[in-house]
């Protein structure tokens, strides 16, 4: 089957050896070096074609991402063909990446001829036969969609809403996700056709690159990845410092817990964040494009492999593309699990086969980098966002955000909220439109206490902060930071001395154990958490007053850790106890006063009981109790051995009749 | 694995460049399941590299191990959104139910369990994914664990992989 | 000329120097643990900590390059507790027991919390624990006791391009280890000892041969023999306030009489000897067209690393044995002879600027007739420990003479214990035996610290091609050149450490190079006046080929003097 890609017949002389400049606008409006009619049309069926705007069969598109894999995309996508074998319909299959509303996975979307798009979410694999049944079999729009998006020239589906009018997408704009979860992330035609790599064309037929640095500097583009640095600036550095080797590496080694948007990003759309590493390698003139991602995310791997070399296959890649004399090989590197690999120059240490120990700066990594070359490291956003100011203009860029935050901002909104999934909205939305709009707030109608931003380094934002904008500077007043877009929402069941000593064990787990104040100083700040977390121990005096002046040096120690550590990871090490003291010091003292966890997470100073009045004596407890520490005849109250019970609550989670107490 | 085709995979990288070191971990490590001390030493020899500054690049990734994984290989996502639901109830039963830790592997080497910082299914949260020769190719992603879908999810795989034995 | 300001006043600075370069200059000290002058800054330790106007976190001045108009404060409260600090978390997991470590008097970091003034124990917690690896013949590795400074790791594999270490796991588990954390036993350690030199702690600490010496020092049924090699009596005076360079000579062998060894002689005598036997090798290498280029074999550092690393090299080294262990040998199988004295009632012990003299003296070719020729190696530090602790007043000794018929030591011979000075020695006598004639002048252009010193002189119409190198990272890069054919060298010295004995990985501890030329300079100031400069004018040396050897290369020679690594004279 002849493909956008393609030649449109042998007067096309586009080879990856024999490029031509026009390629893109050629394919997607051409053809520009012959006038014929009948390839104008082939053309124009093409990219109607790729656009999904005339289809002969239905289409069924079903997210297949990593998470939608992990709710059963794959089952999914079985019984669809089951079904079409079964039903002898006709049904073309197309996999897509993540369109965000991860709650709803499986999610997937059902276009018959005609018709706009029908989406529909958690689908159960026993529930596609009825569903396809009705919507391919009788053509009737099937009760529960999520909703449809119009296809050009096809009509809409009555009394079914606009996908993009759900509230969890409404409040977003969708600028670097635009194409996931709707587009083909494999096919290179799709991206053509929905204008990708137009932004990369523009640049290399247009603009110096210097004017390409121009232009992202007045975009107000920062980095996505936590720092917030200018991205144009740091290219400069690198542009200016000359060097017969320079590197663009493309930072996707997500290690934040709880951020998942570059994976879903890549999984969604690989041609944007290559196309932006193009352009950036175009930029600061390096010839060699290395993709740093997490061995964890294979399907992502996957995807990238696929794109570069059909990137590759039609001359976007390679030597002299678009005959501009540019030329650009990309790789990948798969990282191997290191947290701090995130820190620019442990990730270099990485790629050059090292132990990801982050050095001194200076030089910095745009002066001497990888190999001792210029290198300029981005994040995945950072970069999926330069097409789109290449293509648009700064000014398109800017008209989005506030004055020094422009643009606009993907999270991957997570924990206690009823929506949880990939959200990108405008710099500057209240955080407070994502929990309660995007989000749908806080399930079981439990109380919203925090807002955990910005991963281990960041901040847990309390709810006077609720109505803080989501921009650089707004989240470091709030005591916060933007971070990489981790966005995890907490409710009154979350202990935040608990927490805090989660994110310390992680921050200690992953210091790389160079620098003597983030290795040994996280370890002591642990410490001292668990021991507030500690039962007393009534054997021993001095462990109270130890514990006392553990207490007294938190705050010390933490100073000195950020004022003397080597790399960032160091440096905002003690952030989760500073943030959480500074806004939950009550809970703290809690625990160290009165020996008690206000939200009942600490195991220690919780105990479980039954409650004589509601049981029923049904037993179910005693038998889910892995330990046996629940006894009792049946039909009678049963009672908690304290001294055996090992607080795993699965008595709790058993209870059909809310009898078990926890104090 | 056998030292000759240890050879053979190491050999498909070209010699004497150390920025391959982790690329050829990786890749001895899918093929053999861990790093053993013949591999590392046969790994040191082919770059150019000491085994201590091998052993010293292996041993700070979280990715590679030393010892044989067991049949099924359970990690467990230690995420923030896994943990603010409960992920270490799911990891607390685990280790009760198959007396090991974290880097360990039971002694009939039908389970090896394994924390990881956060695999990137937050929306799935808590998640505990399982791979190995005992759950076929790839890997299965269960989400929403509590201790009752642990314990099941261990039973079934117990069936499951005591017919693959 | 960047300007800085430092603490109020203005500095002139280099340019491209550190911030740490220009305060020291200015007499500004700066704590330091993790820096090592000649490599490249990793800013781990966080002690060198100072505040830059403008910059909210302290910056490492080890690694911040002076910038015209900076504004630095060296010692503010801030710094200074923050350095304060840093030692206290250190010693949050460090154990207690500084009165039995072997460093006590020379551990930086009880130095560093004495100079910030720790008092107390601020930070408790658990230690990690880990057991002490005592499994190298030389050295004696204590994770307990490392701070994690990495000068070892960098200095193993960068100085010495060996590598046996490295840092693994990772954050609070982070261990400075072998691979898979094994023994030092079963790495590719050398034994140089250049990683003790460079560790501020006990982590890295001898192979201690004292309580084996003074048990036999106590027994009075042993003889016991003691030889000191060329650099030690340079170098011991640091230890009893001397300035470096000092020649202790005479009080060193007073010392070891007071101390009780029955015989003192000279390894300066066997260097001698070293140079007949290595100078007739090479010789009749170069008539039979041996293989060639020869390498030197005193320093066994480097026999052990052209063993690991590159085998293919090894029937070029010499089959010499090193002057330690050819006095050993002369001590148990022709003193002992002539003076009546069974072998096994002798026990031998000599004074060395070396740990892997240690490893050394226990190597299976090392024993003659089924005995090892040396039971003991003392490092320079462990004989310092035993005269202090025997309470000798080393200053106010009457300085004594060795014994002979070994004590007797022509100036080449002392010139062993610096690099070049085995060349410089070898080619002396190698002159005398192909022309017949003493050289005119001094070969001065072997004389140098560090890199490689390349040299062709024409020796009675042929051309004698000679490299000096010392540090075996250089070592490994002159072999290159030789594969490569840029280099045919005749005979190539090799002393595995930096700058050779004078800085060999059993002296004072520490990086000096000031003190390290200083030692040097004072070997060559012996030999520039002294009245016996050639080996081969030795009278002891002459009456021993006479009395027992025969000539060089001799049968008896052979037997005695050389190990038989499968050389090319084992016929």
């Amino acid at each position: 089957m002849q493909r956008l890609t393609d030649p449109c017949c042998p007067s096309c002389t586009h080879t990856p050896s024999t490029p031509c400049v026009r390629f893109v606008t050629c394919r997607t409006e051409g053809p520009l070096c012959h006038d014929d009619p009948a390839c104008r049309a082939r053309r124009e069926e093409l990219l109607v074609a790729a656009r999904r705007e005339r289809i002969d069969v239905a289409v069924v598109t079903v997210g297949t991402g990593t998470c939608g894999r992990g709710a059963g995309a794959l089952k999914v996508l079985d019984a669809i063909v089951r079904w079409s074998e079964a039903s002898g319909r006709p049904v073309r299959i197309e996999e897509t990446g993540c369109i965000g509303l991860c709650t709803a996975e499986p999610l997937l979307d059902i276009q018959v001829p005609g018709r706009a798009r029908l989406f529909f979410g958690n689908v159960r694999e026993n529930q596609v036969v009825r569903l396809l049944d009705t919507v391919i079999g009788r053509g009737e729009a099937a009760p529960r969609a999520l909703g449809q998006l119009a296809v050009t020239g096809a009509t809409a589906w009555d009394g079914v809403p606009g996908l993009w009018d759900h509230p969890f997408f409404a409040p977003q704009h969708r600028r670097v996700l635009a194409r996931c979860g709707t587009t083909d992330p494999a096919s290179l035609s799709a991206c053509l056709a929905d204008g990708g790599w137009r932004g990369f064309s523009r640049a290399i037929s247009g603009f110096t690159p210097r004017e390409v640095i121009s232009e992202v500097e007045s975009s107000g583009l920062r980095g996505r990845g936590g720092g917030g640095f200018p991205t144009g600036r740091k290219w400069r550095f690198a542009q200016d410092t000359p060097a017969d080797q320079k590197y663009m590496v493309c930072n996707a080694d997500e290690g934040d817990p709880g951020a998942f948007m570059d994976r879903a990003v890549i999984e969604g759309d690989p041609f944007r964040v290559l196309e932006g590493l193009a352009i950036a390698a175009y930029a600061i003139g390096a010839t060699e494009g290395i993709i740093y991602i997490r061995a964890e995310y294979p399907l992502a791997i996957e995807r990238l492999q696929a794109a570069i070399a059909e990137l590759t296959a039609c001359g976007l890649l390679g030597q002299n593309i678009l005959d501009s004399g540019f030329a650009l090989r990309m790789r990948i590197k798969k990282g191997a699990g290191a947290f701090v690999c995130g820190e620019e120059t442990a990730l270099i240490h990485s790629i050059e086969g090292k132990r990801g120990m982050p050095r001194p700066r200076p030089p910095y990594p745009a002066v001497s980098g990888l190999f001792g070359k210029p290198t300029v490291i981005n994040n995945v956003e950072t970069l999926a966002n330069v097409p789109g100011i290449l293509e648009n203009g700064a000014a398109w860029f800017s008209s989005v955000g506030k004055d020094t935050s422009t643009g606009t901002k993907v999270f991957a909104l997570s924990g206690k909220v009823v929506r949880t999934g990939l959200v990108e909205v405008d710099m500057g939305t209240p955080i407070r439109t994502i929990l309660e709009d995007v989000g749908g707030g806080v399930p079981h109608g439990k109380a919203f206490k925090a807002a955990q931003i910005g991963g281990p380094s960041g901040g847990c934002l309390p709810t006077r902060w609720l109505d803080c904008g989501v921009d650089y500077e707004s989240l470091k007043q709030a005591g916060a930071m933007m971070g990489s877009g981790g966005l995890v929402i907490l409710d009154e069941d979350t202990c935040m001395v608990d927490l805090a000593k989660f994110f310390m064990e992680f921050i200690q787990k992953e210091s790389c154990g160079t620098c003597i104040p983030c290795r040994e100083g996280s370890r002591r700040m642990l410490e001292i958490l668990e021991a507030i977390c500690r039962a007393p121990d009534t054997t021993d005096n001095l462990a109270t007053l130890e514990r006392f002046r553990g207490v007294t040096h938190l705050e010390h120690l933490a100073g000195v850790i950020r004022a003397t550590s080597l790399c960032g990871l160091g440096q905002t090490a003690p952030n989760p106890v500073l943030s959480t003291l500074a806004s939950f010091r009550e809970e703290y003292e809690a625990h160290i006063y009165e020996r008690r966890c206000p939200a009942g997470v600490c195991k220690d100073f919780i105990e479980f009981s039954i409650d004589a009045e509601r049981c029923t004596g049904c037993t179910l407890c005693a038998r889910k109790c892995p330990v046996g520490a629940i006894h009792g005849a049946p039909k009678s109250p049963h009672y908690v051995v304290p001294e055996k019970c090992v607080r795993c609550g699965a008595c709790r989670t058993a209870c059909r009749f809310d009898a078990v107490i926890v104090k | 694995m056998n030292s000759a085709d240890l050879d053979a995979l190491i050999g498909q990288t070209p010699g004497g460049d150390p920025s391959q070191l982790i690329p050829l971990l990786q890749k001895v490590q899918e093929a053999a399941g861990f790093l053993s001390r013949e591999a590392l030493d046969a790994i040191a020899g082919h770059l150019g590299l000491s085994p201590a500054a091998v052993y010293g690049v292996a041993s700070f990734y979280n990715q590679f191990r030393f010892t044989a994984p067991g049949r099924v290989h359970l990690q467990v996502c230690r995420g923030t959104a896994c943990h603010v639901k409960g992920s270490s109830d799911v990891l607390d039963t685990l280790q009760r139910e198959l007396r090991i830790q974290p880097g360990q592997t039971t002694r009939d080497g039908a389970f090896s369990l394994e924390t990881v910082a956060c695999v990137g299914a937050c929306s799935l949260a808590p998640v505990v994914v399982a791979s190995g020769p005992g759950v076929g190719s790839g890997s299965d992603f269960h989400a929403a664990m509590d201790q009752e879908k642990t314990r099941s999810l261990l039973t079934n795989l117990e069936q499951v992989t005591e017919c693959n034995a | 000329m960047p300007m800085i300001n430092v603490n109020g006043k203005s500095v002139r600075t280099e340019p491209r120097e550190t911030l740490l370069e220009a305060l020291r200059r200015e007499g500004i000290r700066i704590p330091t643990l993790c820096h090592w002058e000649g490599l490249p800054a990793v800013g781990a330790c966080r002690l060198c900590v100072v505040e830059l106007e403008g910059q909210a976190n302290l910056v490492p001045a080890c690694a911040t390059p002076v910038v015209e108009g900076m504004r630095v404060h060296t010692h503010t409260a801030r710094v200074v507790d923050a350095r304060k600090t840093i030692i206290e978390l250190l010693l949050s997991n460090h154990p207690d027991d500084c009165l039995y470590c072997p460093r006590k008097g020379t551990c930086e970091l009880l130095r560093l919390a004495t100079e910030l003034g720790v008092t107390e124990r601020t930070y408790r917690g658990a230690r990690i624990r880990h057991a002490k690896d005592v499994s190298s013949p030389s050295l004696v590795r204590d994770p307990e006791k490392c701070i994690l400074c990495g000068r070892c790791v960098r200095v193993c594999s960068r100085v010495q391009g060996v590598g046996a270490i490295d840092f693994t796991g990772r954050g609070a588990a982070t261990l400075v280890a072998p691979a898979f954390i094994d023994g030092l036993n079963v790495s590719s350690c050398v034994h140089c000892g250049q990683c003790v030199m460079a560790c501020p702690t006990g982590a890295l600490t001898d192979a201690r041969h004292l309580r084996r010496v003074t048990a036999a020092l106590d027994d009075p049924d042993l003889t016991v023999v003691v030889q000191h090699a060329p650099s030690v009596s340079v170098t011991l005076g640091e230890y009893f306030n001397f300035p470096p360079g000092t020649d202790v000579d005479g009080l060193l062998v007073a010392a070891l009489r007071r101390l009780g060894f029955d015989v003192v002689f000279d390894t300066s005598f066997t260097a001698d000897l070293t140079v007949m036997e290595e100078a007739s090798e090479l010789v009749e290498r170069i008539r039979t067209k041996g293989p060639l280029p020869m390498f030197t074999s005193c320093s066994p550092a480097w026999v052990r690393y052209v063993e690991t690393f590159h085998p293919r090299w090894r029937d070029h080294v010499s089959t010499c044995k090193s002057p330690q262990q050819m006095m050993g040998s002369l001590i148990k199988n022709v003193w002992a002879r002539r003076r009546g004295v069974p072998a096994d009632r002798i026990f031998s012990v000599s004074v060395m600027p070396c740990t892997a003299k240690k490893a050394e003296a226990r190597r299976p070719e090392m024993l003659t007739d089924g005995r090892f020729d040396v039971d003991a190696v003392l490092t320079v530090r462990e004989l310092a420990e035993l005269i202090v602790s025997k309470g000798i007043d080393f200053r106010s000794l009457e300085p004594a003479q060795p014994d002979h018929p070994f004590g007797t030591r022509s100036s080449s011979g002392k010139l062993f214990g610096a690099t070049g000075g085995v060349l410089e020695a070898a080619l002396r006598t190698a002159c005398f035996l192909l022309t017949g004639e003493n050289p005119a002048s001094d070969l001065t252009a072997l004389r140098d610290t560090d890199g490689v010193r390349e040299l062709a002189l024409q020796v009675g119409g042929t051309e004698l091609r000679v490299v000096a190198v010392s540090g075996l990272a250089a070592a490994a890069r002159v072999l290159e050149e030789i594969e490569a054919g840029h280099l045919a060298p005749h005979l190539v010295e090799v002393m595995s450490c930096p700058g050779g004995c004078v800085a060999g990985g059993g002296q004072p501890h520490g990086q000096d190079a000031a003190a390290v030329a200083t030692r040097m300079q004072a070997l060559h100031r012996l030999d520039r006046g002294a009245p016996l400069r050639f080996a081969h004018e030795n009278p002891e040396i002459r009456a021993l080929y006479e009395a027992e050897l025969g000539e060089p290369l001799g049968e008896t020679s052979h037997h005695l003097l050389h190990t038989h690594r499968g050389g090319g004279h084992e016929a």
